[in-house]
């Protein structure tokens, strides 16, 4: 399956990336090939197999629900890059 | 529906409610409202490299007990997953949620549909996730936007209905009743000002009679269930009338502006669900054995309907009346409480609705913070049926003992409120009063009816309102009239 440019673009913008064309150019060669090689293992017989979810087999891990201490707000706040002391800044989203 | 111009709306609702379990979902930090901003916050919640969640127990036991009290049906095995997207007050990058495993499926709320009957919705599915956090957005030109994190990693369920409402009126009813149960069966406070119950609405219009479903829009930012309620209506005539002027409707998100009372398209075309959800790595898969399931069942409090039914047909109320008294499951357990103390079903029943609620009201409080208990009440209420006061002074009473928790007996031998019924020390006292008033007593024997009323008035005052009114009236004709 040949890999448009166009996809590689939409799949950096949700990674919210930006490519020089050189860049593009790079990727999209590839990440053909990645999906080539995941191609390959689409021909692999797998009637039968059950799915998985996951890699190991413990399941149910939980935790009391018990309050323990939090961070204090200035080691939270410790490497934001931006705040007042109470909130971290980011630029703005709407407004 | 004349209202809709021969089309008729289909709605689905999705409903998100925050657990309130002590600790958040997946780290140990409070899950509070209102604390001060980022001071709730772990490595967990903040999403710093290599920390990893672990979950509540109780959160699961309380999505559990959601899907048994809607009767729906607890997948023996669910798995977590990651929800892709950039948002500032999302720090990790994505939110941990469940996609094609979701914990609980199916199950329906029956509800009030607005013109009186019942209605029922089915529901498609509810799962587990965590919230995110808070973003502030500038208000005076600022060039920041404000995050706090507290909320970051709070346990909801999501609870998605199918498209099976038929106007706004039943999305409200649905919500009512959708609320009502998650407060009885104690897994979220219903509080939909401090964002503990959030609601998204999907709506879509047809030709009335066509099956086909038309093309449906997704209305967020309502910040109540009228807010709901408005927004659909808002949106079903913005649709229809988009259809009957040749136009259509084009699948997006709007915004529901409360002050404007408009629905506004989000601006940017970001949101364009490309989530790329995948099983969530860090955490293993939540199996669930029938052995749990029966015991969350079980646990499970009456449900508010079949309660207003059995008070129905235990305690002779009216189907209003019970309705009433089930709204919350405090005041059903009230109730309950003071008939344990009292033998007349339908005087608790008017006493609770017209005095209690009504004080409770005035002074804006709730019934936990009641000073009366339900065995003071039914004291009360015991001495008012022997006619040791009446109905006045029982007034009276209560008030005091709403402001003052103390008992009944105190307060009445306190303000020396005693109602006298004993015919031996009215008499004399009747005795004298029509003896003052022999002009009076002419006018009534001459066929002045009213005046019964002034008689019975100045023995009240003579016996400062203690006498007992039935028994002045018996004494008093029977002097007048014999």
């Amino acid at each position: 399956m040949p890999l448009e440019k166009a996809q590689v673009e939409h799949i950096a913008h949700l990674a919210r990336l930006k490519l020089s064309p050189d860049e593009l150019e790079k990727l999209t060669l590839e990440m053909a090939v990645i999906i080539d090689y995941f191609e390959q293992l689409q021909m692999v017989d797998t009637d039968g197999v059950e799915p998985r979810d996951q890699f190991i087999t413990a399941e149910n891990v939980f935790r009391d629900d018990t309050v323990r201490p939090s961070l204090k707000q200035g080691q939270a706040l410790g490497n934001a890059p931006e705040s007042d002391g109470k909130f971290f800044h980011v630029p703005k989203v709407i407004g | 529906m004349a209202v809709y111009k021969g089309f008729e709306p289909v709605i689905g609702l999705e409903v998100h409610a925050q657990l309130f379990t002590e600790s958040k979902m997946f780290c140990g930090c409070k899950s509070e409202y209102g604390a001060e901003a980022n001071t709730l916050t772990c490595p967990v919640c903040l999403a710093l490299p290599g920390a990893l969640p672990v979950l509540n127990k109780k959160a699961v036991e309380f999505a559990m007990r959601m899907i048994a009290a809607v009767g729906g049906k607890v997948h023996r095995r669910s798995v977590f997953a990651r929800k892709n997207y950039f948002y500032p007050d999302l720090p990790k990058g994505y939110q941990i949620s469940q996609f094609d495993k979701p914990i609980g499926e199916g199950g329906a709320i029956e509800y009030h549909s607005g013109n009186g009957s019942r209605k029922r919705c089915r529901l498609t599915r509810i799962h587990l996730e965590e919230d995110a956090g808070k973003s502030l957005h500038p208000e005076h030109g600022e060039g920041f936007t404000r995050v706090d994190l507290n909320r970051c990693g709070t346990p909801l369920i999501e609870i998605v209905s199918e498209p099976e409402m038929e106007s706004p009126e039943e999305a409200y009813g649905y919500l009512t009743k959708l609320k009502q149960i998650l407060q009885y069966i104690e897994v979220c406070s219903g509080d939909m000002e401090k964002g503990h119950l959030r609601c998204d609405a999907n709506v879509s219009v047809r030709p009335v009679g066509s099956e086909k479903l038309g093309t449906r829009t997704e209305l967020k930012n309502m910040n109540s269930f009228k807010g709901v309620e408005r927004a659909l209506k808002f949106e079903i005539v913005r649709q229809i009338d988009l259809i009957k002027a040749g136009g259509k409707v084009e699948q997006m998100t709007l915004l529901w502006d409360e002050k404007k009372q408009v629905a506004e398209p989000m601006r940017s075309k970001e949101e364009s669900h490309d989530y790329r959800y995948f099983p969530e790595p860090d955490l293993v898969n939540l199996v669930i054995g029938d052995a749990w399931i029966e015991s969350v069942r079980l646990s499970l409090p009456e449900m508010p309907d079949v309660r207003a039914d059995r008070f129905v047909s235990q305690y002779d109320l009216r189907t209003y009346d019970a309705a009433v008294l089930t709204d919350s499951r405090a005041l059903a357990d009230y109730y309950e409480q003071v008939m344990t103390h009292f033998d007349d079903a339908r005087a608790a029943s008017n006493w609770i609705q017209t005095e209690l609620l009504a004080l409770l009201k005035d002074n804006k409080q709730e019934l936990h913070d009641c000073l009366v208990s339900p065995e003071m009440l039914g004291e009360l209420l015991s001495k008012v049926k022997s006619g040791d006061i009446s109905g006045k002074m029982a007034k009276t009473v209560f008030e005091a003992m709403f402001a003052t928790g103390k008992a009944p007996d105190v307060i009445i031998k306190e303000k020396g409120l005693v109602q006298v019924s004993d015919e031996s020390s009215l008499i004399p006292i009747i005795e004298k009063v029509i003896a003052a008033y022999p002009d009076n007593v002419a006018k009534y024997r001459g066929g002045k009816a009213k005046l019964f009323g002034f008689f019975v008035g100045q023995v009240m005052k003579e016996t400062d309102g203690q006498a007992n009114p039935q028994t002045v009236n018996k004494l008093l004709k029977e002097r007048l009239d014999g």
